[in-house]
């Protein structure tokens, strides 16, 4: 008995002390540095200066619904499609759908320019079918759009994962108790999907609550979210301890937003959790 | 019946289309003769030349890819053997807090992650008197933090698919221990273990929230080159470069699926032979 | 080695985890060559002694004695005992062969004589030509072979097996408890054996330890086990058992029911409180003038070979196994011989076991756990 228990230690050691020394220390140099002053003295004006910021973190939470809700709805149908189809075609969908995910996302952002540009693409399509140009680029539509187009597959996968291993005697059951299909989708396979759903909504809303690129390319700056205001902090004026009380609040919501997420979902998301 | 396979066929067309899109415009344009990535003036590949000759992203691309491969590696060492002590650990509440804090930096927001390993460093820095801490051995420590995860999630399940006995049932005919998990623990979750590599590989290599606050000027990756680029106005070697990275993942999945595809084949026959037996009993 | 010496003395042993004591002070030795069986419900430490001897698990405190050594500090594989297990533990990345193979590699043996030694155990298991095939496409009768000829390859002394029957269906189980008894005649080597089956423990061991509670509650021979159980907990927990509340007035006569019994029991005190057991196979139905209790007759099932019956007498249920028939309702008189009576001294266990008022045939059913193979969906990727 004590015997395997040193073996044990001797296992776990290397991970104990990384994990302490690299993701526990950090977490509680982001709470020093917020509530510090340059000089190391202890302060909550940081903190408190973070009132004028309020509208920063409405606006980013308010985006990450908006994109968070969309890739939803366009993700849904996907995955339900995607799951009822042959196994090869899946595995083939599977790959398109985890192709972009491995792409530089700096430079997939920066193509939509050229697309959504007032003498890009799309405008020039407009042009020539006579709608005329249309104001696409540097809009609150085109940071949400930048955010469903790079995190939508974080929704598809997990929905797709638990869709795939849902019984389809469960689905013939209740057509046999005399369900039709609409009742089948919302009393049957809906309340199944829910560790999926819960976990995509997860997956999506943390990196566009947190994002700062796609708000600068797409959105001109003009508005500017969490993420933006963070990476300023540490990239350019260089205000760290403004910069950790920004992502400790910025942390804390997410806790928040997860803790009341996870009251819909008994599941640990262990299961549907994808990566 | 017919329409909804119509319906649902477009469907999946049209998000497709959004999702390639961009992919698309950035491989037309990377053949555009202008240096513009905006209008479309004629066909060259003097880009791809260009992008030869450009030593800054060639060396970013070098750095990028022995960062990849080093921190994989680590945390694919460091991982199995996280994931081998988690799965024996006896004591609940140590298992649940060793899994909470392995879930840290998986739903923590990357710029989160990045700025307090920033801080961290930074701080250390000041105390050791060194002014620029940043560079590689950050790089490395913060792309090993954030891949261990990924191994240790991976490592686990498979770990717990292995039956609890098959240790004991080596050391009962006569293996030490030690010699009993690498010849029957570790074939059984080798899988897991590769699976593990290649995430960690592929998100050190396209990780650019995290390694944009903990590198320093000394060594830049090539999402951190493609960044300060983008800044400025991009020229179609970028795009160029892109659709070289593309097509080089593309066959790597294309491969990955094709291996994939084998090894179910393999166990659908295996199964089959299994289920024969049962009905010959 | 001199046939029937000591070859594994438990000497004091005890065990808890967290806390929880498993074994308490347990005193065992087990005769070279004999085929010895644990049995016991689930949690008795059945399997936590079984671990102690194969070396998995360290007793708190106590000596593990080999052939006359202390072998507490003598880590698993160093042991000269082999186990199989539940779930047979078997290799998945080798073949049959090589499973087989793999304690004889680890003595490092030349090729040959590996290679003779497998195929003369897959001789002695019946599966000749089995080699190269994958443990995946084995059936479980089959897993179970290839278990026992890889631990039978590195001719252990002792053979440590932990219900190694369980997951096999009736049939098939029945079939292997022949097989292995005559694979453990054949080779004369020792087992033992855990079962919480006091069928499989009846029909193939010389000796039973009877485990309830982390303490031994009776050693002997199934006939002794069976026929004299030392408390009601053996009685009832082997075979069917009428448990009554008796008083022992003097050697050879018992009283239960407000009557008095002859008996073949002594050495109680005078008037000391007992419990009686009577088996439902030794009361004979006789009318009811003629019986020395009388009962109604509250539940009749075909059993094929005999009926079972429930009599209702003075309110306590007794179950009877008889070839007569008698219909629900009839009253009816049992009569029972001196020396179907077993006289037990009163223990722990006494009254937690009543009579067959809520008997119901599905709690034997469910007292049968089958270890679930634990799925767990293995993560996306």
């Amino acid at each position: 008995m004590k015997k395997t228990s040193l073996a044990q230690k001797l296992i776990n050691a290397p991970y104990m002390v990384w994990s302490v020394l690299f993701i526990l220390a950090p977490m509680a140099m982001v709470v020093y540095y917020a509530l510090t002053d340059r000089d190391g003295n202890f302060t909550v004006s940081n903190l408190a200066s973070l009132s004028s910021y309020s509208e920063t973190f409405v606006r980013s939470v308010w985006y990450a619904f908006l994109a968070t809700v969309i890739c939803l709805l366009l993700s849904y149908p996907f995955a339900y499609i995607m799951a009822r189809s042959k196994a090869s075609r899946q595995r083939m969908l599977m790959m398109l759908i985890m192709l972009p995910m491995w792409m530089n996302f700096l430079i997939r952002t920066y193509s939509w320019i050229t697309i959504l540009n007032n003498t890009g693409i799309l405008n020039s399509l407009f042009e020539a079918i006579g709608i005329g140009r249309v104001q696409m680029i540097n809009t609150p539509g085109a940071v949400i759009l930048g955010m469903v187009y790079n995190f939508l597959p974080y929704m598809v996968l997990p929905i797709y994962s638990v869709m795939v291993k849902l019984d389809q005697s469960l689905v013939e059951a209740a057509q046999d108790l005399g369900c039709n299909s609409r009742a089948v989708l919302s009393k049957v396979i809906f309340p199944q999907s829910v560790p999926g759903v819960v976990s995509g909504i997860t997956m999506v809303f943390v990196p566009c609550v947190s994002t700062f690129y796609i708000s600068q390319k797409l959105g001109g700056g003009k508005f500017m979210l969490v993420g933006d205001a963070i990476e300023m902090q540490f990239q350019s004026a260089y205000n760290y301890n403004l910069g950790a009380a920004l992502s400790l609040v910025l942390m804390l919501m997410i806790v928040v937003c997860m803790l009341v997420m996870n009251r819909f979902t008994d599941d640990n998301g262990e299961g549907a959790m994808l990566f | 019946m017919k329409r909804t396979k119509v319906l649902s066929n477009l469907y999946l067309a049209l998000i497709m289309l959004f999702l390639y899109a961009p992919m698309l415009v950035m491989v037309v344009f990377s053949f555009n003769s202008a240096s513009s990535t905006g209008v479309f003036q004629g066909f060259s590949t003097k880009w791809y030349g260009e992008l030869m000759n450009d030593s800054v992203t060639l060396q970013a691309l070098s750095n990028t890819l022995v960062l990849a491969v080093v921190s994989s590696l680590i945390a694919m060492v460091l991982g199995t053997l996280a994931a081998v002590g988690i799965h024996s650990m006896r004591k609940k509440w140590v298992k649940t807090s060793a899994m909470t804090v392995t879930n840290i930096p998986m739903v923590n927001p990357e710029i989160v992650t990045g700025v307090s390993m920033m801080l961290l460093f930074v701080f250390v820095g000041k105390l050791v008197g060194a002014s620029d801490v940043l560079g590689f051995p950050t790089l490395l420590i913060a792309h090993v933090t954030f891949s261990l995860p990924y191994v240790i999630l991976s490592v686990l399940p498979k770990l717990r698919q292995t039956d609890r006995n098959l240790s004991e049932a080596a050391q009962d005919l006569g293996c030490p221990p030690l010699t009993a998990f690498f010849k029957v623990i570790l074939p059984n979750i080798t899988s897991g273990i590769v699976t593990g590599l290649i995430m960690a590989f592929t998100l050190s290599l396209d990780d650019f929230i995290i390694s944009y606050f903990v590198s320093g000027p000394k060594f830049q990756t090539l999402p951190i080159v493609i960044f300060s680029m983008t800044k400025k106005k991009v020229k179609p070697d970028m795009y160029a470069l892109s659709t070289l990275m593309f097509l080089a993942v593309l066959l790597l999945l294309v491969l990955m699926n094709v291996l994939q595809a084998r090894a179910e084949k393999k166990e659908k026959q295996a199964l089959r032979a299994k289920t024969e037996k049962g009905i010959e009993r | 080695m001199e046939k029937n010496s000591v070859i594994i003395d438990l000497k004091n042993i005890s065990v808890s985890f967290d806390g929880q004591p498993v074994l308490k002070n347990i005193n065992l030795y087990i005769r070279d060559g004999e085929f010895v069986t644990l049995l016991g419900p689930s949690g008795c430490g059945k399997t936590t002694t079984l671990r102690i001897i194969a070396g998995f698990q360290a007793p708190d405190s106590g000596e593990v004695i080999f052939e006359g050594k202390v072998i507490n500090g003598v880590p698993a594989h160093k042991r000269q005992v082999n186990t199989i297990f539940q779930r047979y533990a078997l290799f998945p990345n080798r073949n049959v062969f090589d499973n087989i193979a793999f304690g004889l590699e680890q003595k490092k043996l030349p090729k040959a004589q590996i290679r003779e030694t497998v195929e003369e155990m897959l001789a002695l298991v019946n599966l000749k030509g089995f080699e190269k095939r994958r443990i995946s496409s084995l059936s479980g009768g089959q897993q179970q072979r290839v278990a026992i000829a890889r631990a039978l390859a590195v001719q252990p002394r002792v053979l440590l097996l932990d219900e190694p029957l369980g997951a096999l269906d009736l049939k098939l189980r029945k079939d292997m408890q022949v097989e292995l008894k005559n694979i453990q005649q054949r080779l004369g080597i020792t087992f033992i054996y855990v079962t919480h089956d006091q069928e499989e423990a009846l029909s193939m061991s010389d000796t039973i330890v009877v485990l309830d509670n982390g303490e031994i509650q009776q050693i002997g021979t199934p006939t002794d086990i069976y026929n004299e159980p030392k408390n009601a907990f053996v009685a009832d927990f082997i075979g069917e058992s009428n448990i009554l509340d008796g008083i022992m007035h003097e050697d050879f006569s018992v009283e239960f029911h407000g009557m008095r019994f002859q008996c073949v029991d002594k050495g109680f005190e005078k008037d000391e409180p007992v419990d009686v057991v009577v088996r439902p196979e030794d009361v004979d139905i006789v009318p009811p003038e003629k019986g020395m209790l009388r009962g109604r007759v509250t539940s009749v099932t075909f059993k094929g070979v005999h009926y079972e019956i429930i009599v209702d007498i003075h309110g306590f249920k007794w179950m009877v196994q008889t070839t007569q028939f008698a219909a629900v309702g009839d009253e009816i008189g049992l009569s029972i011989k001196p020396d179907e009576i077993q006289v037990m001294k009163k223990s722990a266990y006494s009254g937690l076991y009543g009579d067959y008022s809520s008997y119901s045939e599905e709690f034997d059913e469910l007292s049968d756990p089958q270890s679930q193979a634990e799925q767990e969906a293995p993560a996306e990727v």
